[in-house]
């Protein structure tokens, strides 16, 4: 079928939902021009209706012959929620993008994706490609338990998965590092590594990677307006430089990245949140387990 | 009879609303205002107007009461009255040339352009001008600032299909993310998009050209493109501690404020902070918009800093009085070296300096000297950098054979706003580098002439 990408009919359309978890939702929603345009690592900024905040989420599949683009979305504040609380049918009323710079792909050798909580499901394209490129590709998922942890039939597919949970309820017990020491210390070949994941574990993962001086890259995650340039508010320390995150990444050396700062700068507007997604609480019935 | 400027917010109340402070004329006022013009057969403010608007023809039907036909008139040079009636700087324009300024002000022909354009939008007496019949040439604008509202106007009229694409998710570019809604209320925006929507203009939201889709791939698509996105790049200051918690660029405080109502959180969903104490650096049109809106947030107080005194402030006249009557205090000859935060990486205080004005540098202005030994120190939680802006660099990246200079504009031909690519044009602050809304579309007007008549030429 031949989709018009100029067109707007139908736009941001909800064509299929699923529930993964709890809080864990995929979207496959109708947007053309992105689907066409769409590459491993890019992202989309989500509004889901007029007064909404404008939301980074990374694509984690693309149809162009569908004219689609799946994102998985996890529940976390108010904004998330009431996206996750769209059905099939419902429209989003902005998807914008694609954006960012996609990630290279060559060939490396053998691949280690890391990805944490919802991280995994943008690990998913990114390992994909990787694939697809022929190299060998690894990965390491965490999750707090094992009612979190998505996406592990499709990471199989691609080659060896380690799980890892908080709890013990599934894979190993403890974390994605741990794993990562195991490999190291069974001597494995790792020539790159891809991370994504809450900021903490990205930093440990860098950590992890550096004694044995593995390019690793990580999809950084910083508060973000635009996500086209104009205002800098997701600028992250890259070497030393202040870069912009929404067209310079998100992905970028995790060796060279200051996770401090960005933790930091990622609490900025934590009362806020809160007070926003109490106020949602108390209007709907909670879906996340606030109360 | 002196010059009406017209009714305003009370200083004190319109501290704590987003509301127009400029109210603007009543009939009876507006008529009255209007009398005041001589109708000079030389027409000097028509002639220092950059769209040219038919000042004296349209104030002479304000003054018969025709407002229709008021409205008609401007309507013949600029489609854009209510917009260009608030924020262009008479001033230094139409008012500036006005053959009663000296002895008794100036016609206050920005207010009597307002009230054409608002009395008419109301009473529903303005219709979408008429559309020459379909050419088949297709034109796409990249961005929907005023530059390209005025080229889309223009090419519209004449017959091209226009396409608009914009990055975010409503139409303006700087009159919705920029200019807050206490100089130019929405409801005025988006009836001028609303209008060129009727004439047969596409308008597409959230696609950043140089992104989702690059120029060469819109050339295989459209006749023409004309590149007007703007100068949203943020200057930094580039002092250390410039990555704190609650350091902001003016276009984030700016575009969170305006285009995402974060005044109104959480009723609307994006968050903002200010503390108790907001500093703004800077002296222009976004600064003074930046620490008025700051103040309406309701911080304990705003402090503006500024590194020449106010004669040499960029912003207009009026919106430095404005500001000044909303309680903002101004420190002239002041520049921060230094911000400081606590443990947690947030803002706390902002070591300045004390400078003196020296020679005249190349722009012709009075250069700062810091003074040694000056230094101080202002408490703050929150800081808006209001320096400047630059082209967003992604378009001039991602398009191989567009030429740039080095603040990243594209460099045009100045006659025909031809860049160095065929079919490709540009204008407006993505080749001025951050300038007015008028001259923006007084660009787009110009790069308008230019394309119609390459459409028109022959084997086009």
């Amino acid at each position: 079928m031949e989709h018009d990408i100029y067109s707007t009919e139908g736009l941001y359309k909800i064509v299929e939902k699923a529930d993964l978890s709890a809080t864990i939702s995929k979207h496959v929603i109708y947007a053309p021009l992105i689907a066409t345009k769409a590459k491993a690592g890019h992202f989309v900024i989500l509004r889901s209706r007029s007064g909404g905040e404008r939301i980074p989420v990374t694509l984690v599949d693309w149809s162009p012959e569908n004219g689609t683009v799946t994102v998985i979305i996890q529940a976390i504040g108010k904004s998330t929620s009431e996206m996750n609380a769209l059905k099939a049918g419902d429209s989003f009323s902005d998807v914008a993008g694609p954006l960012g710079t996609p990630v290279e792909i060559k060939k490396y050798g053998t691949v280690l994706g890391v990805g944490g909580g919802v991280g995994i499901a943008e690990l998913y394209p990114i390992a994909r490609a990787f694939k697809q490129a022929g190299n060998e590709v690894v990965s390491i998922l965490g999750a707090r338990s094992k009612d979190l942890l998505i996406l592990e039939a499709e990471m199989a597919s691609l080659g060896r998965v380690i799980v890892t949970t908080d709890d013990g309820s599934a894979g190993k017990k403890g974390l994605v590092t741990d794993a990562m020491k195991e490999l190291y210390a069974a001597g494995e070949k790792l020539d790159a590594i891809f991370t994504i994941g809450p900021i903490i574990m990205m930093k440990f993962v860098a950590e992890a990677s550096r004694p044995h001086a593995t390019p690793t890259f990580a999809s950084l995650n910083p508060v973000m307006l635009d996500g086209t340039g104009m205002c800098g508010g997701c600028r992250v320390e890259i070497s030393g430089k202040p870069k912009f995150a929404c067209v310079d990444g998100p992905m970028f050396d995790a060796h060279q990245t200051n996770f401090d700062a960005l933790m930091k700068r990622t609490a900025a507007y934590r009362e806020q949140e809160k007070e926003s997604l109490e106020k949602y609480g108390k209007d709907h019935q909670c879906r996340i387990g606030l109360h | 009879m002196k010059q009406n400027l017209g009714r305003h917010q009370d200083a004190v109340a319109r501290r704590s609303n987003f509301d127009e402070v400029a109210m603007g004329f009543g009939l009876e006022e507006a008529v009255t205002e209007a009398a005041r013009c001589l109708g000079c057969k030389t027409k000097p403010c028509e002639l220092a107007c950059p769209v040219n608007v038919k000042i004296p023809e349209f104030v002479d039907l304000v003054h018969k009461e025709d407002l229709g036909a008021a409205a008609s008139k401007i309507f013949e040079t600029s489609l854009f009255p209510a917009i260009c009636g608030r924020v262009c700087p008479q001033e230094t324009y139409c008012e500036a040339a006005c053959v009663l300024k000296d002895k008794f002000g100036p016609v206050s022909i920005g207010r009597l352009e307002r009230f054409t354009a608002d009395y008419a939008r109301k009473g529903g007496l303005i219709k979408p001008p008429p559309c020459a019949p379909d050419t088949g040439k297709k034109v796409a604008c990249v961005g929907s600032g005023p530059t390209s509202l005025a080229v889309a106007a223009e090419l519209r009229k004449l017959g091209h299909a226009v396409t608009v694409f914009e990055a975010l998710h409503e139409f303006g570019g700087v009159l919705c993310y920029g200019i807050p809604t206490f100089r130019l209320p929405r409801e005025v925006v988006r009836f001028e998009v609303d209008m060129l929507r009727k004439m047969g203009v596409r308008f597409l939201k959230n696609v950043m050209v140089g992104k989702s889709i690059t120029i060469e791939e819109l050339k295989k698509d459209f006749d023409i493109i004309y590149i007007g996105s703007g100068a949203g790049l943020p200057t930094p200051m580039n002092a250390p501690g410039e990555d704190l918690v609650g350091v902001y660029s003016s276009n984030e405080f700016l575009t969170r404020v305006n285009l995402m109502e974060a005044y109104k959180f959480p009723v609307s969903d994006t968050p903002y902070y200010v503390g108790k104490r907001t500093v703004v650096v800077g002296g222009g049109n976004t600064a003074m918009d930046s620490a008025r809106c700051a103040m309406r947030l309701g911080p304990e107080n705003v402090t503006l800093l500024y590194r020449r005194t106010r004669a040499e402030m960029p912003a207009r006249a009026e919106e430095v009085e404005n500001a000044m009557e909303e309680g903002i205090k101004f420190e002239f000859l002041t520049a921060p070296v230094e911000l400081e935060g606590d443990e947690k990486g947030r803002l706390k205080r902002v070591k300045c300096i004390r400078m003196a004005l020296g020679e005249p540098d190349a722009s012709g202005r009075r250069k700062p000297v810091p003074q040694k030994g000056s230094e101080f120190y202002i408490e703050a939680d929150s800081l808006v950098v209001a320096i400047g802006s630059s082209p967003n660099p992604v378009i001039q990246q991602t398009t191989p054979g567009l030429s740039a200079n080095k603040w990243g504009g594209i460099i045009i031909d100045e006659a025909t706003a031809k860049t160095s690519l065929d079919g490709v044009y540009a204008g407006g602050d993505v080749v001025r580098g951050g300038a007015t809304v008028l001259l923006a579309m007084k660009d787009g007007k110009a790069a308008a002439r230019a394309i119609h008549e390459k459409l028109s030429a022959k084997g086009n």
